[in-house]
């Protein structure tokens, strides 16, 4: 039987192709799909681990922070600032005029209780950290933070007042999870 | 052609078995095999157990070994909540620093430490304990031929000393541990423990329960590994088969 | 320099090749390729083996980027990759477990090679190169071993190492400099490390000259008689393209079997233990694929001669068409050859198995008439049978062998 069938490569009814094509379209699909499905668990092993994701949030107590002082937390790499405002501080933030800010926001927009102030320590300039945590800085012209790489000055809100930033110092995501104790991230 | 496929296949794997006595343990003893709800193709873990297992290991072994790999957050792999887990984790004393004055101090640990160790360093281990390290225990199921099988027969395995056996002082008669002579004295008996959802803490309970703990601790993720093996395999058989089909059309053509 | 005519391919992509012909290569090379019409399933190990090259570089890069080698941290990290990376277990367990299925698929492609004399003219060139890949795999597998930093990484390191200061004179100064310092520690992972990425890469240069040299002659076949018209051959795509993807599935699924169901099966357990350099662990064992030629090692009792006759067992190779020099290429018409072959694949598995076992009483007799027979095969019966085995008659061509063994099939 096999003999005879040699030559004419023609003879396939044109069902048997549409059979053939279906079969290694199918094939073909689902081995791309394995392939897909492969490349995409293999490509998640660069994404954050577990260790890291387990970093990503940090709880900070506040009651040993006094009125004025200043507390500094790393998250997520960066310097977190958490200050314990002044009631002059306080005052000195709501009474500025929101209109005429470089980069508009209300104080009250800033915070969750306005005793605390939550921001990001990272200069929306070009990235320095800013003076003005520690006893001795110059908080810059406004009381706030002072950055010296280029001499951006931010208010008791954490907003650009003078210099060549862009935007206000940047709010985490943050919570109070109980009276004094905030979790960001 | 698969034929002679097949039978290489078969020549190899008897090539395998033939170098598995290698690894197996040197002692002519038989392991005390049993039935683990975590083995097979299809194997989970009992977390029930796992976490009495947890319990014999906070209270009998973690006096001088240690977990260093575990994580307080793995703990969620044995059924705790996070809430659980955060109450566990600060029962245990971290050390952190150093401060702004330059000293280290304790601080109550969090769920993203890892499990911390019963002495500061191995210098200090051996000292409380006669010479010997008692060896971390994360991953010791892997690090022993034998298995969990290994680890439930050593702690069953503690014998008296036959009369014509040389002891070493300080030394412990084990039926399993190579060379018989073992530094740590039998840690487990009946009731040591008292098993929180009322399971009878036998010695032998106890023993498999502390062994399915310390195979998980070995490997956590093998819940994991195996359903994924299973659904892996599934597809790629299917694709095999359907790959046979076409390799089968394309070569029709041929005489 | 070639005057090739100007591709016809249309479009865009003509427009490519014809500047940079790459759909004319693949054409030419991996689809239209005149193959022979008859090969069996042992010749899909190469191309399984190129996928498992690219498939060690992958996991291996996405390793690196967690891996950190340094000897206090390098355990560590390894853990971390097992458990805490998303993946990272499987990661891990596809590159371990891949180095394995590397020299299984190359083993049997060289058995390959053996059984139906592809080392013979005009291949020696594509022969040794083969050679030299094995070389290049077997640094590579060693070095590789040693990153995770456990107790047999650690003291496999240590005894395959030290083995270069059998030789006279300069011995202790080769091994001071391979370890950059007195002993296996932080200087060497670090260039193991190192030098355990860069081989690979310097595998994909030498494959790569190893498929031009292939293409220079086109495959051997079953029968070892050469293509004689077209109509011993079929082009390579579909039905070899075809046929590889099927091989690929049943390599995908034993690969399967053992990453998700036996990931440590081919380890030793001693490497969950961290390197200690103060305790040897009982029994030093190489990883399965080195097995044969530690016994070879062992079996001698002199420590230079030992290192040089483990050498000569790998080197021996190169000269094996020359060693072989019978007219007819296969196996299958050489009735002699096909016994004293299979003898040697047995007499690989002993070896294997010997490595395996301490080097103690009976073990080590049979070790040493095992190597004995290693060499012999090579060097004395070979030879012996390229002059003193019959030739007997070879059908006429690879289109008359195929018809006649169609012929006795359907007329059983």
């Amino acid at each position: 039987m096999k003999k005879e069938e040699n030559i004419d490569e023609t003879t396939e009814s044109p069902i048997d192709g549409e059979k053939r094509d279906f079969l290694f379209f199918t094939t073909a699909g689902l081995a791309v799909a394995g392939g897909v499905a492969t490349a995409i668990s293999l490509i998640n092993t660069m994404n954050p681990a577990k260790d890291v994701l387990a970093l990503s949030t940090t709880e900070v107590d506040l009651s040993p922070l006094e009125e004025g002082q200043n507390l500094t937390v790393m998250w997520r790499g960066k310097p977190i600032f958490i200050r314990h405002r002044t009631k002059e501080e306080i005052n000195d933030a709501n009474i500025v005029d929101v209109e005429r800010l470089k980069h508009k926001a209300s104080d009250e927009s800033r915070v969750k209780n306005p005793k605390w102030l939550v921001v990001i320590g990272v200069c929306t300039h070009l990235g320095c950290v800013p003076l003005g945590q520690k006893i001795g800085d110059s908080k810059g012209d406004y009381g706030g933070w002072f950055c010296p790489c280029h001499g951006s000055h931010y208010d008791t809100s954490g907003r650009i007042r003078k210099g060549p930033a862009p935007l206000n110092l940047e709010i985490p995501p943050y919570k109070f999870v109980s009276d004094d104790i905030i979790k960001i991230g | 052609m698969l034929k002679k496929l097949l039978n290489l296949i078969t020549l190899i794997s008897i090539y395998l078995v033939w170098i598995f006595p290698a690894n197996s343990a040197d002692s002519d003893v038989e392991l005390i095999k049993q039935n683990w709800p975590f083995s097979g193709i299809f194997g989970r873990f009992d977390k029930a157990s796992l976490q009495r297992g947890f319990k014999v290991y906070r209270e009998v072994c973690a006096a001088c070994h240690g977990i260093r790999h575990i994580s307080y957050r793995d703990l969620k792999g044995i059924g705790y909540t996070k809430d659980e887990i955060k109450i566990i984790a600060s029962e245990y004393e971290v050390i952190d620093g150093p401060d702004d004055e330059g000293e280290m101090f304790f601080r109550e640990g969090k769920e993203s430490d890892k499990f911390v160790e019963p002495y500061e360093n191995a210098n200090l281990a051996r000292l409380a304990n006669n010479g010997a390290y008692p060896p971390d225990l994360s991953l010791i199921v892997k690090a022993r031929a034998g298995g969990v099988d290994y680890l439930y027969s050593l702690l069953n395995g503690y014998k008296e000393f036959p009369d014509d056996f040389e002891a070493s002082e300080g030394m412990y008669f084990n039926e399993f541990y190579p060379g018989n002579q073992i530094a740590m004295p039998s840690p487990i008996m009946d009731d040591i423990v008292e098993f929180d959802d009322g399971t009878e803490a036998t010695q032998s309970q106890i023993a498999r329960d502390i062994s399915s703990f310390l195979a998980w601790t070995a490997e956590p993720e093998l819940e994991e590994r195996k359903s994924l093996g299973v659904k892996t395999i599934f597809f790629l058989v299917l694709i095999t088969i359907m790959l046979l089909g076409v390799k089968r059309k394309v070569w029709k053509d041929l005489e | 320099m070639d005057n090739i005519e100007k591709s016809e391919i249309k479009g865009v992509l003509g427009w490519i090749d014809r500047r940079l012909p790459i759909f004319t290569f693949i054409n030419h090379n991996l689809r239209d390729y005149p193959t022979p019409k008859n090969l069996n399933y042992f010749w899909n190990f190469g191309s399984l083996a190129g996928i498992t090259l690219v498939i060690m570089i992958v996991t291996g890069i996405l390793l690196a980027m967690q891996y950190t080698a340094n000897t206090d941290l390098a355990f560590d990290s390894v853990e971390r990759i097992m458990r805490d990376v998303n993946n990272g277990w499987l990661l891990r367990y596809i590159h371990m477990n891949g180095a394995s299925m590397f020299f299984i698929i190359v083993y049997i492609h060289i058995f390959r090679g053996l059984y139906y004399g592809s080392y013979k003219s005009p291949r020696e060139i594509l022969w040794m190169l083969g050679v030299v890949i094995l070389l290049l795999m077997m640094a590579t597998a060693f070095m590789g071993y040693v990153l995770p930093w456990g107790q047999m990484s650690f003291w496999g390191a240590t005894v395959i190492t030290n083995l270069f200061s059998a030789f006279p004179v300069i011995g202790d100064y080769i091994v001071t400099f391979l370890w950059g310092g007195f002993s296996v520690d932080n200087p060497t992972l670090n260039r193991f490390f190192v030098l355990h990425y860069l081989l690979p890469f310097v595998i994909v240069g030498v494959v790569f000259l190893h498929l031009v040299a292939l293409h220079q002659f086109g495959s051997n076949n079953p029968t070892g008689i050469d293509v004689k018209s077209e109509g011993d051959t079929i082009p390579f795509h579909p039905y070899y393209t075809v046929k590889d993807y099927l091989g690929l599935g049943f390599f995908l699924i034993f690969y399967a079997i053992l990453v998700f169901f036996a990931p440590n099966f081919l380890g030793h357990p001693d490497n969950y233990i961290p390197a200690n350099p103060l305790q040897t662990p009982p029994h030093i064992v190489p990883e399965w694929y080195f097995l044969p030629f530690y016994a070879i090692l062992r079996a001698v009792p002199d420590k230079l001669m030992g290192v040089l006759l483990m050498f000569a067992a790998v080197s021996i190779l190169f000269f094996l068409p020359w060693l072989d020099r019978h007219k007819i290429r296969s196996a299958s018409f050489r009735p002699f050859y096909k016994q004293f072959f299979w003898l040697f694949f047995i007499d690989c598995i002993i070896l294997g198995w010997c490595g395996a076992m301490p080097a103690e009483g009976i073990y080590v007799l049979i070790a040493r008439i095992a190597s004995g027979y290693y060499f012999l095969f090579f060097l004395i019966i070979m030879p012996f049978l390229s002059k003193f085995e019959k030739i007997s008659n070879l059908p006429s061509s690879i289109s008359a062998a195929v018809l006649s063994e169609k012929f006795e099939k359907d007329s059983d």
